[in-house]
Formats: structure tokens, sequence, C-alpha cells
């Protein structure tokens, strides 16, 4: 690790203030993805900006009917608050299926939607990786990569982000609030917040440098019936291989958002279309352009398979 | 005390505390965080140091150039560590490369450099200021595409690479009924939750190091070959050691280099290895690719029997030994079995929890259940009607003991065998497969000579000393009920010191020999410590019988502490082998099954309850060894689902190399064990009649699991671990 200088911020003008005198700086929050890249360097901020403390812990209504989550509501508290269990259950289902009860105690909104990949290859500082080291290569095509990404990759890099939470977020098409040092505030679509890795994988939202997430916005609620299965090796605490969030309607309409094949929560709207039709017909749609290698090819049929799970689950 | 005879009656059978279900003794030190363990060792030498390793970053060739002038630079940075000033150093007997490399590297991650400093962080920091220029060589990295450059290795611990009897090759051609499967068992890591961590200190040219190790005598032998120094200035200590698993048999780099770091920075040095280095810089289980080939007659009696294993390692390294219960499990007058091995540029590979039988029974269970169905046979019934009571490579030799039937029947009555649906993929819970497996349990009884000392005080308090280990076992609590046993006084009145170096030598923790040897050991010394008590209090040891803290013979009585009223009475002994392992094949056994639902839409496999009978000698703790027996359930339930070191095969590592990537069982994999022991004693293997059991409990676990994978799917998965990307397409079509 190396050595850096912290500071911890009482309100989201203070801490984009304190970016603005040291950038390179770090928001830090639950840090329970920062402090280990920091540990092995793969992060080296110079300076900390501590945001934990800030007063966006609420869980508040919206006039639209939807909710407004505070980007430093943990992810236990967000999980577990009983309108969102109650009109947003595929997000709570998705929290519960992320991580362990003690890392979802110090995780945060914010932190969650930055957590960075899990590739193996970006965790060793030995190895070649585009995201890591930009321009060095990508160890994981060629290598061991039953876990990567088989849409949206590049040839500069295959990796997947790891969020739960951001699947169900992306079904519900949150938004993400910022603010800038200008004060200025924006509001992104999910859908638009990720960028997919082309030839600069280091670059993974649209955030400006120094503009922090203040909170994540749900539209009111939609209905249906919602169904999170996350499909791993071991039954808890294991990334996803893949996994598929439905919101099923009783017309048999319904949205689909895909965890684990790509480097955001992966929907396309057009491929709802088709539900009527059949996990065969969606996943056609939403697997278009797929590309896989030969130790992924398996979460094409996967994602078809689970799909037709979920969707019968969901009729019940 | 030389063991020659079976044994006869003797104190241990009294069982009062033997046998008995018992809480361990180091138990609240644990649960309180208040057992020391070598990292937190901070009260043993004032002023520790941190030393940081440094791993090689390639697999194979040389560093070009080292320097070294940033990190020494670098804040409380006090001495690095390199090949190039640590003097010259030999290689231990029990490593296969260098603890410290360079400048040639043999592996990935091997120790090339060791940055000492004030503090942890400082140590960490300047490490990654190291710059080092390599030269990379050309490595062989996989064992499919090195299979055709395989050798046959030398012996190793007495087993020999081949062995056979009758005319194999013959009598495989004219069965009427054959099997030929080729199956395939992935590197394994031992992921014991201690990683290896030692603290050092030098006083003049004595060396202590606190470390965490199985094998305390083995290891100060191999630290005074590696620094050419006399071994009686070396003291190791290793008291409590959070798990171990074979990972910790030996000496690794954060033994040495902790020593050499406190020679350069003049003050006692800490050392713990990251979880990467445990992976990469350590030993790992070797993977194999295995064939098997059964003949048997159309009524289900083996007539051939085959098995040959491949395995790579380092120059210089050894095969694992996975043909080895193939040679004593099942009857059949004609067998051939054989080791070859590769040159693997990999780190080295060694013993992990029942080497050579956990992953032979993963190959060797599932050809048997495979060879059933062939013969149309219940799987159960199958393994009972090719039992063997002698060796069958020796017919002359029976074993001591051999239960494999009654586990298998006993198992398949308590599980509900009956219930199970021979035909594979028929049996629906919703959307779940269900299916069941059994397998043979079957690991090798192994003594070694054990000693240990016995002190009696004046208040009756008995206290054992030993080089003997805990590596999470429960030694400490069997030894002390061995000598409350054969003193007659309460658990409470014995104490019991392990691990360190200054007490007798010790068989210590490995290959499931350490309970009956070092208990056997600690009877041995008891028995002369009873004549020593008999003798002062002027009574015929013949006559004295210790019960309840006190001496009779005949109506005479004498608290036990009597005889140490003018003095401590110390006696110490080693318990020594004759030949009765040669006279007799000693070996445990067990039988298990397992049931699982296989998610017919995503293929995700859970394992549904686990049930293991095992005959195991005499249970000296029924407790400790159930804990040992689930515990190795579910070490068997990883290899079988989810454990495998992923080989880079361009760059010669294990990826992995953290637990987050190399996954091990959690509880939600775990739902629901049972064990059961048969009741049993061995009076060949020593006086305390036991044999080990911590290691039978992982052997055929995984193939139980296999089998009942495809009992539920009729998906025949031959290469571990079972995903679920190995079922998707051969699971029923979508509807």
């Amino acid at each position: 690790m190396k050595s850096f200088t912290y500071e911890r911020a009482d309100t989201p003008a203070a801490a984009t203030a304190a970016f603005a005198r040291a950038p390179g700086a770090r928001f830090i929050a639950g840090g329970t993805n920062l402090l280990d890249l920091m540990k092995l360097e793969i992060e080296t901020p110079a300076h900390l900006i501590d945001v934990s403390r800030l007063a966006l812990d609420k869980i508040e209504a919206t006039k639209e009917g939807g909710l407004r989550i505070g980007a430093m509501v943990r992810n236990t508290d967000l999980a577990s608050d009983a309108r969102v269990r109650r009109d947003y259950g595929l997000l709570s289902r998705a929290l519960v299926a992320g991580a362990s009860g003690q890392l979802r105690n110090k995780a945060t909104t914010a932190g969650n939607l930055l957590q960075r990949t899990r590739c193996p290859y970006f965790y060793d500082t030995n190895q070649p990786c585009n995201k890591r080291k930009p321009g060095s290569g990508c160890a994981a095509i060629g290598g061991f990569n039953r876990l990567h990404a088989v849409v949206g990759a590049s040839e500069a890099c295959i990796a997947t982000h790891p969020s739960d939470m951001a699947v169900a977020m992306r079904a519900f098409d949150a938004a993400v609030e910022t603010v800038d040092a200008a004060g200025k505030v924006r509001a992104i679509p999910l859908a638009d917040f990720y960028r997919a890795p082309g030839t600069t994988p280091h670059l993974e939202t649209v955030l400006a440098p120094g503009e922090l997430i203040t909170a994540v916005t749900l539209p009111k609620p939609v209905g249906g019936t919602h169904v999170y299965h996350k499909v791993r090796d071991r039954a808890s605490y294991a990334f996803a291989l893949i996994s598929v969030g439905v919101i099923v309607q009783r017309d048999g309409t319904g949205r689909v958002a895909l965890g684990g094949i790509g480097y955001k929560p992966w929907r396309v709207e057009a491929a709802e279309a088709e539900l009527p039709r059949g996990a065969k017909a969606v996943a056609s749609g939403l697997l278009a352009g797929a590309k896989t290698t030969h130790e992924n090819a398996y979460k094409l049929p996967l994602v078809e398979r689970t799909l037709a799970g979920v969707l019968a689950q969901a009729k019940g | 005390m030389k063991f020659e005879t079976p044994a006869t009656t003797n104190p241990i059978d009294q069982l009062k505390v033997i046998g008995k279900p018992t809480r361990r003794i180091d138990g609240p030190l644990k649960t309180t965080g208040t057992a020391p363990y070598a990292y937190e060792r901070h009260d043993v030498a004032a002023n520790q140091a941190y030393g940081y390793v440094v791993g090689s970053a390639i697999a194979k060739g040389r560093i070009a150039s080292m320097n070294l002038d940033a990190a020494k630079a670098a804040p409380g940075v006090l001495a690095i560590v390199t090949a190039a000033n640590a003097g010259k150093l030999a290689k231990g007997d029990f490593n296969t490369a260098k603890l410290l490399g360079g400048p040639e590297i043999d592996h990935y991650h091997q120790a090339i450099a060791l940055v000492v400093a004030e503090s942890f962080e400082q140590a960490r920091a300047a490490a990654s200021l190291v710059r080092v220029e390599y030269t990379r060589g050309k490595g062989a990295y996989d064992l499919a595409a090195a299979m055709g450059t395989a050798i046959k290795p030398q012996a190793s611990f007495g087993t020999e690479p081949d062995s056979g009897i009758g005319n194999f090759a013959a009598a495989f051609a004219e069965a009427p009924v054959q099997l030929d499967a080729r199956y395939t068992t992935p590197d394994h890591s031992h992921a014991m939750m201690e990683p290896h961590a030692s603290i050092a200190a030098w006083e003049g040219d004595k060396l202590t190091v606190w470390t965490s190790n199985q094998m305390i005598a083995w290891s100060v032998g191999d630290m005074a070959k590696t620094l050419g120094i006399p071994k009686e200035n070396i003291r190791f200590d290793s008291p409590y050691i959070g798990g171990g698993f074979g990972g910790k048999l030996f000496n690794r780099a954060d033994a040495l280099l902790a020593v050499l770091g406190a020679k350069a920075a003049g003050r006692p040095v800490k050392v713990a290895l990251t979880r990467p280095l445990m992976i990469n810089n350590t030993t790992h289980r070797p993977a194999t690719i295995q064939r098997v080939r059964l003949g048997a007659t159309a009524d289900g009696k083996l007539t051939a029997v085959g098995h040959e294993s491949w395995s790579g390692d380092l120059p210089g390294g050894g095969p694992e030994t996975a043909v080895g219960q193939t040679r004593l499990l099942y009857a059949g007058e004609n067998r051939m079995t054989a080791m070859r091995l590769a040159v693997l540029d990999l780190p080295e590979g060694n013993a992990m929890r029942a080497p050579g039988e956990a992953p032979g029974l993963m190959a060797l269970e599932i050809a048997v259940d495979e060879m059933a169905e062939k013969l149309a046979m219940d799987p159960v019934a199958f393994r009972v009607l090719n039992d063997t009571q002698v060796d069958p490579e020796k017919p002359s030799r029976p074993f001591s003991q051999r239960r494999l039937n009654e586990c298998m029947e006993t198992g398949a009555e308590r599980f509900g065998w009956s219930k199970r649906n021979p035909k594979p993929g028929l049996t629906r819970d919703g959307r779940w497969l269900v299916g069941m497996g059994v397998a043979a349990a079957f690991r090798n009884n192994l003594n070694g000579p054990s000693a240990a000392r016995v002190r009696l005080d004046k208040s009756g308090i008995v206290t054992v000393e030993t080089d003997m280990t805990d590596i999470g076992t429960g030694t400490y609590t069997i030894i002390a009920q061995t000598a409350a046993e054969m003193m007659g006084v309460p658990l409470d009145k014995v104490v019991v010191k392990l691990g360190d170096s200054a007490f007798p030598v010790s068989a210590g923790s490995g290959g499931q020999w350490g309970a009956n040897s070092s208990t056997a050991g600690v009877y041995a010394a008891c028995v002369k410590l009873r004549e020593a008590v008999a003798q002062k209090l002027g009574i015929n040891a013949a006559d004295a019988v210790f019960a309840d803290s006190k001496v009779k013979a005949g109506r005479r009585s004498a608290p036990l502490g009597d005889a140490a009223a003018d003095g401590e009475l110390v006696a110490e002994d080693m318990m020594e082998y004759g030949d009765l392992a040669e006279k007799y094949q000693q070996s445990t056994f067990g039988a298990h099954f397992c049931e699982v639902g296989v998610d017919a839409m995503t293929g995700e496999i859970r394992v549904r309850r686990m049930l293991a009978v095992c005959a195991a000698g005499r249970i000296l703790n029924p407790k400790s060894a159930r804990s040992q027996v689930i515990g190795a359930m579910t070490m068997g339930a990883g290899a079988a689902l989810m454990e495998e070191l992923a080989v880079d095969k361009r760059f010669g590592f294990f990826v992995n190399h953290d637990l987050a990537g190399y996954e091990v069982p959690v509880h939600a994999d775990i739902p629901h064990q049972e064990v059961i022991f048969l009741d049993e004693t061995d009076p060949t293997t020593s006086p305390m009649k036991a044999k080990g059991v911590g290691e039978l409990g992982i052997c055929g676990v995984a193939a139980a699991v296999a089998n009942a994978i495809y009992n539920a799917t009729g998906v025949r998965v031959r290469d571990y671990p079972i995903t679920l990307d190995k079922l998707l397409d051969k699971l029923p079509d979508i509807a």
C-alpha cells in the first residue's frame, strides 16, 4: 500500500471541494473493495476523502412515487427496507444474494455500483491487464476466463461487473444522481452509467473526475412478480457465473436483466418484447452478438435455461 | 518401549476417560482468542520487526537484475535479504525447490527477497519498490501435454511406482464385462485458515523459531541443514496451528526468511505468507490423469484390476501416489498398477490430506460405480461381493481388521439406500433432480516412533511434554485423556505441552498417523512413570492400581501426589514398532453415502445430506473424531464440486490464488452430515488399539458425490470438479 493522506468530508460540497484540491484522490465509503485494491497497489490514491458520514443514508419517497436511495445507504439496510421489500422485491433479493452479511453491513449503494471487476488477472500485478495498466494487454483472453464476459467485451478486456444490486436496479430503470465540484447536479440513467471497455477498459463509468454519487433513484413501482436467480458453483459467498432478474406481469409482459455476462448489468428492452414467446426467444435477443471462449461458452445455454426456470417460477 | 506383539488388556481398556466424547481442553483458549498462534506471539521476543516476502513474477527463468535502491531507501526499512546476500544455503531434504530463489527461478512466486521494516505496512510498501528484471525461460505447465514425457519414478516412502500379480492384460481382455475409463483430478490447495507464519530470533549462535508447523523434528533438521548449523542450536516452538492439511509438514519461505531476516536486521523478525503466496509459493496437491480398467465375470466377480496415474512435479519431486488404494481395496487375481511422473514447472506438489488415496479414490470409486451399472448390480452389493480379507497382491498377508462390508451395509440401512432408484435421472423433487451415491473410504494406518516425557508433582498434577503438534485435530485432548487414563486422574489434573523441539521427538501430525502414534508414546512414558511411582511408594508395580488420583495395592492406598512428595517424578520413553505392520495390512475403512439435488434447469448441484460410516480402530475421542470426519467430508464435497487451482498454461501459475477465487464449501453447501463409528479395536496397531481417522474421512467422498450426481441426472462426469458447465448440454431439454 502506498502512503496516503486522509480527510473526512461533512457535506457533499465539502467532498467535491476536497477532490478539487487533491486531483487523483478517491472517495471512500465502506471500503470493502477499495482497501483491498490499495493493499495490492492496484489502486494507489495519494489522498482519501471519507464520504461515509455524509447525510446520504436515507431512503425517501419521491414525488413521482418512486424511491430515492441515498448513496451511503448500506446494502443490508436497503435490502431490509419495508418499501423495497414490498415494491422492489427484485432489488432486495439481488442484494442478499451478494457478498456476505458482514460485507453488506459495510458496503454502500454508491460503492456497490463502483466496485471493480473480480477478474483474477486484474488482481495480480505481475500479469498484463489493460484495465489495471492500460496498454499492457489482457491475460484473461487466452487464459483462465471461465467467469468472463460473453457480451459487450472487446479485444482489450473481457472483464465482468460483479454487482448483483446493479442488475436489479437496471431492471427498474434506476438513475444515478451526482454532484460535481461546481455544484452541478445530474441524473444518469443506469443504462448509460457504465462505459463499454473498447480500447479503454480502465475507464469504467461516465462519471467525471471528482463527480460524487449522491443517490440512486427508482421510478414508481411496476408491480409484477419478481425473481432473482444467481447461479454459482457454491451456494453462498461467490460471484455470479450468471444471474437473471425478471419482473413478470400477469399478461406475460415484463423485464429481464442479467448479471455476470458483461461489463454492466445487461438489459435489452427489445428482447423483452419476446417474453410471451418464451425464454429461448428472449435469450436470443439478449445475447445477440455474444462472443465466447472455450471456457465461458456455457454461459449462453445457462442464461437461456436459467431464464426458462425463473419464468416458470414467476408464473407459479 | 517396543510394540512387537498384539496388545493384550492394559489400563487404556478401562475406558474411563479414553473413548468418551470429550470437549477440547484447549477450546476455551481458542474461543476466547487467547491461544497463541505464531504470528501473534508478541511476548516471546522484544522488538520484533516485520518481513514481507517478494515472490517471483515469472514461473521459470532467471533474474537478470535486481535493484534494491528504492526499497532500501523507503521509510522504516531495516534490511533486505536476497539469494545474493544471504550466504550459502543448502536445500532442505523435504523441499523440492529452494525456499529462497535466485538467480534461477523454479516456479511462480518462489521467494526472491524479504524486505524487513519497522512496520508491516512499511515492509509491504518497500517490497513493491524492489525492481526485478527477468529473463523468461520455457517451462512445462500442462499435465495432459506432458503425459508423453512422463517417466517411471523412484520408489518414495517405500511405495513402488509399479505393482502387479497374475496376468492383468490377459484377464482384462478375456473378461466378459469390462470398464476402461479415464478420469482427471485438478490441483488442490490446502487453503487452511491460518497462513504460514514464523517469528525468528537469534541469540548469539542460538536460533529460536516460533512457527506453525506439523513436523517439528523434520523441520528443525531441515533448518539446520539449510543454514549449516548444528540442530542443537535451533529451537522450534509451534503450540497452536490453524490448520495444515499437509501444507505445513515442512519449512516454508516464512520460516527460512524470518531466520535470515532476523540475522540481517539484528533483531527478531516475523513473516507471514499472503494468500497468493500460500497458493503459488508453497505446496499443493498435484493434478492427476488416471486410467482405470476393471474386468469382471458376468456375476460380478472382479478378475482384473488395473489403475494407472500420471502426475507432474518440479525436477526432483515425486508422484501423487493415486494408485495405492487400488492395490488393497478389492479382490481380483490379476492386477496391475503404475504411476508415472512428468516434469512440470508449476509450484511444487506435495502431500495434502490423504495424499494418494484422496485423488485415487476420486477415480476408482466412480469406476466401481460404472462397473456395477454395467453388471446391473447394486453398487453396495458389488463392493460387498468383491471384498477381500487379505492383501490381494500378497494373499498370505491378512488385514489386521477389515469391516468394509459392515460399513457399507450399516450405511445403506441408515441412509435409506433401498429408496434409491437404480435408473438414473428419474427422481424429481420440484425443479430438482435427486440422486444418491455411495463410495468406499480407504486409507492406510501408519505408525511412527513417538516419544513423550511425563512429570508428576506432589499435588498430583501430571504434565505431558512432547513435540507432537495439534493442527486443530484435537491432539491436546487425546493426549490428556491418555495420561489421565494411565495415571488414574481426572482430565483436569493433566497439563499437556506440545510443539516445542525441546520436548521429546514425536511422530508429528501427518498421514493420519498422529493420534495413535503420539498417544502410544504417551502410553509408554506413563508406563515408566507408573513404575517410578510404585517404586517410590514401595509397592509392586504389577499390583498397583491407579484410580481416583490414588495408587492402591491390596489394602494400601496413597494419593498419587505422595510419590512426588520429595521432588517431581519424571519419566520419558518412546514407543517403537516391530514388524506387525508388515505381518498385517493395517488400514482404515469407511462408506460414504451422499444425496444431491441438481437443478434441472441450471445444472446447479447442491449436496442434501451425507453419511459416513467408519471402521478405524478404537475411537479415542468420539467428539473430535467426528469433527475430523465431518471436516473431511466437507473437504471431499469441495473436491467434488468446486475446488480447482486454475492453471495458466502460458505463464505457469495458479490464477485463482485467493479464497475468493479458490472456492471451498461454505455452510450453505453442507446442510446435513452424520457420522457413525463402528465399535472396534485393533490390537496390532499399538496398546491404544487405535488408528487414524482424520484422512479416512475425505477418502471416497468426492466419488460418492459424483455417483449421486450421475444417479440424479444420468450424466457421468469424469473430470473434477463437477461443475454445472459439464452437465448443462446433457440435462433434459427445457420445455
